[in-house]
């Protein structure tokens, strides 16, 4: 292959690392207001009144809205396929404020400082309620009710209890065959609320423009889905509504949300003039979205011999005060996980309560990294009890070619799934490789007394978009000097989608990357797509890509085949070069000229790309730490990660993608947790307070790349965004447990954490 | 109140409101390079140099650099090393999402202007206060080896 494979130039690179201005706040329209939100300081209570007669008489203040001056129309503000299987539990403004920092009322204002200004100067009359801030107290009481209105749809026990959304799907008899097992193993693991913290805040700007249509410029992963929701909730036809996606500063998932766009759309619609909603960092931290805190319990029955005959999961999660996403995230923590070990007797079952708490939704690897960390360290537990390596235990049973996912019929999003049959997998070869690269079974010697050295291990594995839910569009249209436009509905956020889609289309058609121009995710432009969640983009959208561009070589072989004549077939596309069988050959300027202007041909296809598989990237990543025995602080010395993607597409994109994975997930394994009082407050609301991996926290990092061929896949690509993140949790609790011999059940392992834990132990 | 100052070379004056802050006045000025991640002094995305030293704009209150030389990515756009970095940075993939990426720059420029002796500690320490969510700052470090080993080379 000639592009596919090649590291060539990351199409967006230049121009961001030139600071140019393409995201979405680097752009102004005269006569711009600025919104602000007026939060909720109750995390429970009904909004009776709302004065801002005060708030209006201040210079510069245009408007104050309040749930009276918006229709009640319930919706979800999770960015999926419609119909969207999270409950329709939300309003733009609710007439009842369900946690500290939910919305209240907005003012625009000429300028941002008037705007916040007025927020100080609006009266509410609040009603407080008694609130619910503890998951397992949600789970049980029923006398306090988050969401007790009669219209929302989907929520699971709507009225009766704060259930949002409940799993119990089983396979085989876990019951009958746990008597059965010579061992069983049952352990709790406690997972903290973290947040992908992406460096650029929510931000959107929404106008009218002369032809009377809302334009909506944002920073989102889900163009095509906000334009749907919005037109529902504005109460406006799609028709009038336009999506504009500029380039994105990262999104991991908190953009796969309607956050900002309802509020400036509506804002825009009133005044009549351009309106922009930006969060400061506070409101990231108490208004976007968290991956879901969860307490996991697992129960494995295992034979002496190591089998592993039952594995039980049991997930109670926390959506707090809205449920977007409560189903599937959950769902994915068993679906995504459990089918590692795919043996005959699996019951996964869940809860996702609501609480009064800010509210969780959508992070990268989407519930995946909780459940991979609970039967990751309790392999190793599984493991220890058995009196069996921990490494033989997963070779022994973990999936392999050829084996189907026993969960896969009875789970797919909010429905029943489709059958998946592992049809490639490097996962051996990620061990194999991995271990080498760790030096596994040879543990260094710490570097101080004090000091005492471990190496852990995990294993993980994701799917490739959402099985029969998840596809994309793609055009491909051929200029007069042989350059292309490629249009998509896919959508680059910095994952570097753009680049890879692009080459996918340079393959294909036998040209130089350079030669193709990319233009995605505006919604009047570009086909359709889902977006970019789900590690969809390179296996869903590049299929697009590639049947697009297919056929316009197709179109081209035609033409030059009666001009040649010659069989269609034989031509070859490759280089720039055009090739028949004879010693025909033109450039593809030369092709592109020739049918512009002689055939009188627009060589151009649009293709759409849907899979009913979803086939599984694999890791196998592994931690070596040393662990102060004093003081328990950790020091993650170095990580290792074998990833198997299929065809790798874009060796360094991938790599990176990997390396901030680890980065992200040794902070979920070490110091991230967004800390609450009692009532769902937000103790650590800044980047000081919640600390993200700086260049000094990151370990030296080992990065391997186990190539395979995956049939279903656009040049036997699959995924590569999610899987990375699932396993640096488990493999670095798992070598603090190897090194001071300390289990880590809740985390982050915090030194204070380890601290206590070797208290005990020495007790 | 009004302000004079050197911004990116060319002598300047500014109205600046009470309470704006550096950031704000660079960005309401054009200099979209600029970026807002916190504007509390804790992610870097808006570092700029301040009379030649980097700094958070964010917490920098715009009337502090009357009389100040300020200069943001844009200014350096023709400079020679700032080039080398953004080629280099661009050349190994250390950009991803690239809001990052101008805090980034800045700040490395500002360590590779110093000259050598750069090794891989000292860049690490340089870049701490650039937080940045994609890259794991693996890439971006590399790159900056490889441009101070070229300085090293060439000095
Ligand atoms: S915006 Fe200035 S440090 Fe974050
Ligand atoms: S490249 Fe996205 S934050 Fe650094």
């Amino acid at each position: 292959m000639k592009v596919v494979g090649k590291n060539v130039i990351k199409i967006d690179a230049f121009k961001l690392a030139r600071g140019e201005p393409v995201f979405t706040d680097d752009f102004t329209r005269q006569g711009m207001l600025y919104a602000k939100v007026l939060r909720s300081p109750h995390p429970h209570a009904r909004i009776l009144n709302v004065d801002a007669a005060a708030a209006l008489k201040l210079d510069g203040v245009v408007d104050v809205i309040w749930h009276r001056d918006v229709k009640a129309i319930p919706h979800t503000r999770a960015g999926q396929s419609y119909p969207e299987p999270s409950p329709y539990d939300t309003l733009i403004l609710s007439p009842k404020a369900r946690f500290i920092g939910d919305r209240v009322a907005v003012v625009v204002a000429e300028s941002v400082a008037q705007a916040i200004a007025a927020l100080d100067h609006i009266v509410v009359d609040y009603e407080e309620l008694p609130a619910l801030t503890d998951m397992d107290q949600s789970l049980t009481n029923s006398e306090i009710l988050i969401h007790e209105e009669p219209d929302p749809r989907g929520i699971s026990e709507a009225g009766m209890t704060n259930i949002a959304a409940r799993i119990d799907k089983q396979v085989g008899d876990v019951e009958a065959a746990l008597k059965e097992c010579d061992l069983v193993v049952t352990r709790d693991y406690h997972l903290p609320r973290v947040q992908a913290s992406h460096i650029e805040p929510h931000i959107s700007i929404a106008w009218v423009d002369e032809d009377d249509r809302l334009i909506v410029r944002t920073s989102t992963q889900v163009p095509f889905h906000l334009r749907r929701m919005l037109a529902r909730i504005l109460e406006i036809p799609e028709a009038r509504i336009r999506v504009i996606k500029p380039r994105v500063g990262g999104g991991f998932g908190d953009k796969q949300e309607l956050v900002v766009e309802d509020l400036v759309g509506v804002l825009a619609l009133r005044t009549g003039r351009p309106v922009r909603l930006e969060f400061t960092r506070e409101e990231e931290f108490v208004a976007a979205r968290y991956r879901h805190p969860q307490r996991v319990t697992m129960t494995t029955g295992v034979m002496k011999d190591g089998t592993i005959v039952a594995n039980r999961m049991y997930v109670l999660a926390d959506t707090g005060a809205y449920g977007s996403h409560a189903l599937t995230v959950q769902g994915n923590t068993g679906q995504k996980v459990l089918p590692m070990y795919p043996v005959a007797n699996i019951h996964f079952k869940m809860d996702c309560v609501y609480t009064n708490n800010p509210i969780s939704g959508a992070f990268r690897g989407y519930g995946a990294p909780q459940g991979c960390f609970a039967l990751e360290c309790h392999m190793d537990e599984v493991a220890r009890e058995l009196g069996m390596d921990r490494l033989e235990l997963r070779k022994k049973n973990h999936i392999k070619l050829g084996d189907t996912d026993p969960l896969s019929a009875k789970l797919g999003e909010g429905k029943e799934g489709l059958v998946r049959v592992v049809k490639s997998t490097g996962l051996e070869k990620a061990i194999e490789l991995g271990c080498e690269a760790i030096g596994w079974g040879n543990k260094r010697e710490p570097s101080a007394a004090h000091l005492k050295r471990g190496l852990g291990m995990a294993l993980a594995m994701q799917g490739s978009g959402i099985a029969g839910v998840d596809w994309g569009g793609a055009t491909v249209k051929l200029n007069d000097d042989g350059s292309v436009n490629l249009s998509v509905g896919a959508t680059d956020i910095g994952q570097g989608s753009d680049t890879v889609l692009a080459q996918m289309c340079a393959e294909e058609l036998g040209i130089p990357y350079e030669k193709v121009i990319i233009l995605s995710s505006d919604t009047d432009l570009t086909p359709f797509d889902v977006g970019a969640y789900a590690s969809s983009t390179t296996y869903i959208s590049g299929g697009a890509v590639v049947k697009a561009a297919a056929e316009v070589r197709g179109q081209l072989a035609g033409v030059l085949g009666s001009h040649w004549e010659c069989e269609p077939e034989d031509i070859v596309f490759s280089d720039g070069m055009v090739t028949g069988p004879g010693d025909q050959s033109m450039t593809i300027a030369e092709v592109a000229l020739f049918a512009l202007y002689k055939a009188m041909i627009q060589p151009m296809a649009t293709a759409s790309h849907m899979s009913n598989d979803s086939p599984p990237p694999f890791a196998a990543q592994f931690a070596e730490v040393e662990v102060d025995t004093e003081t328990g602080q950790v020091h993650l010395c170095r990580f290792v990660s074998a990833v198997d993607c299929g065809t790798v597409i874009h060796p360094k994109m991938v790599e990176g993608q990997i390396e901030g994975a680890v980065a992200q997930g040794m902070g979920y394994a070490l110091f991230e947790e967004v800390l609450l009082d009692r009532t769902g407050r937000v103790l650590t609301p800044d980047f000081l307070d919640y600390k993200i991996a700086s260049s000094l926290d990151v370990p030296e990092m080992v990065t391997i790349l186990v190539p395979t061929d995956e049939p279903t896949g656009p040049y036997g690509a699959k995924a590569a965004g999610e899987v990375p993140i699932d396993g640096p949790a488990p493999a670095i609790v798992n070598a603090i447990c190897d090194a001071v011999g300390v289990r880590m059940f809740r985390i982050p392992a915090t030194a204070e954490r380890v601290w206590r834990g070797l208290k005990e132990e020495t007790r | 109140m009004n302000i004079s100052l050197n911004l990116n070379g060319t002598a300047t004056d500014w109205e600046v409101a009470p309470g704006q802050t550096l950031l704000q006045a660079l960005r309401a000025s054009g200099a979209f390079s600029v970026k807002l991640g916190c504007e509390t002094g804790d992610c870097g995305s808006c570092t700029v140099l301040l009379d030649g030293q980097p700094v958070n704009s964010c917490v920098v209150p715009a009337a502090r650099v009357n009389g100040s030389r300020v200069t943001t990515l844009e200014g350096l756009l023709g400079d020679d090393l700032m080039i080398r970095l953004q080629t280099e940075l661009v050349e190994q993939g250390a950009v991803q999402c690239g809001y990052c990426i101008p805090g980034m720059l800045i700040s490395l420029y500002a360590l590779l202007k110093q000259g050598p002796p750069i090794d891989e500690e000292t860049i690490r320490h340089a870049l701490t206060g650039n937080l940045c969510r994609c890259t794991g700052y693996v890439k971006p470090v590399e790159a900056a080896r490889a441009v101070a080993a070229v300085l090293e080379e060439t000095s």
